[in-house]
């Protein structure tokens, strides 16, 4: 099943690239790159099931690496809404040119 | 699951939590409020788990469902609760010159990874059909992710606890109310 299993992963990771560019809510926009490792993870399965059991175990590390990433990146979504009393990407551009 | 010999059941349930994920996943990018789009997205990880267990990753389908449909999404949750997201009133979703653009680039990712899923690899590197689950069926299904993850990987395995410890200072450095000298606050 390793071209369907990839098939699937292309099309939710260019789903989660698609979600990163149209949405403007911070929230949303943070749960697409969590759609995008969870597209890659399935690539790492669906390969640890043809070549070796590496792949799982590199998808153990991409969770706990979104694990952290998901308790950082909210911490400083929380830190910005009380300064901005906005979640809204396009009122965030301090560092616009 | 051996190869070669798949039951209709098998490519059936396949493409089926395949579909799920991904109609879940366009759900989830356009909803516009924040919290059906958590749910929808929380049915796009369990669809996953399944598509996990489907190809004998057992324990990882199981790591899914705890750890991202379990404790992310919830966290993510607890957010838009506490920030009072929930309404989506009128939707945060970009104009239409940024809809293009990112239909463009979606489809621009995905010809390229379609394109590098068509590159062969040498027959040497494959695995016999069946082996992942002739294995489970012998060690069980943590034994063999568990074998490589203590000693090959050890190193990153020891270093994936200084990161979440990292994180965990991050967040609560991050979260924590900065007051100055008289107790007022500040940010």
């Amino acid at each position: 099943m390793l071209p369907e299993a990839l098939f699937f992963s292309a099309v939710l990771f260019a789903i989660g690239v698609f979600g990163v560019l149209i949405r403007r809510n911070a929230i949303i926009v943070f749960m697409c790159v969590e759609l995008m490792l969870n597209a890659v993870n399935l690539s790492f399965v669906a390969f640890a099931q043809a070549y070796g059991i590496a792949g799982q175990v590199f998808v153990f590390f991409v969770m706990t690496v979104a694990a952290a990433e998901a308790a950082v990146g909210l911490a400083i979504i929380i830190a910005l809404f009380r300064h901005r009393q906005t979640v809204d990407l396009t009122n965030i551009n301090l560092l616009k040119g | 699951m051996a190869h070669g010999t798949l039951p209709l059941a098998y490519t059936f349930h396949f493409y089926l939590f395949g579909f799920i994920a991904i109609i879940s996943a366009l759900l989830f990018v356009t909803r516009k409020s924040p919290v059906a789009a958590v749910l929808w997205l929380v049915n796009t990880m369990f669809s996953l788990a399944a598509l996990y267990v489907l190809l004998d990753a057992q324990f990882i389908g199981a790591i899914q469902v705890l750890v991202y449909a379990g404790a992310i999404m919830v966290v993510f949750l607890f957010v838009i609760m506490l920030l009072n997201l929930g309404h989506g009133v009128g939707g945060d979703i970009r104009t239409a010159g940024w809809k293009i653009v990112a239909g463009a680039v979606g489809i621009a990712i995905l010809a390229e990874i379609f394109a590098v899923t068509k590159a062969k690899t040498a027959i040497t590197l494959t695995l016999p059909a069946g082996f992942a689950a002739t294995q489970i069926q012998q060690t069980g299904a943590i034994a063999p992710i568990a074998a490589p993850l203590f000693n090959e990987y050890l190193l990153a395995f020891e270093v994936t606890s200084i990161l979440l410890l990292a994180a965990v200072v991050g967040a609560v450095v991050l979260g924590k109310q900065r007051t100055d000298v008289e107790g007022q606050n500040v940010a």
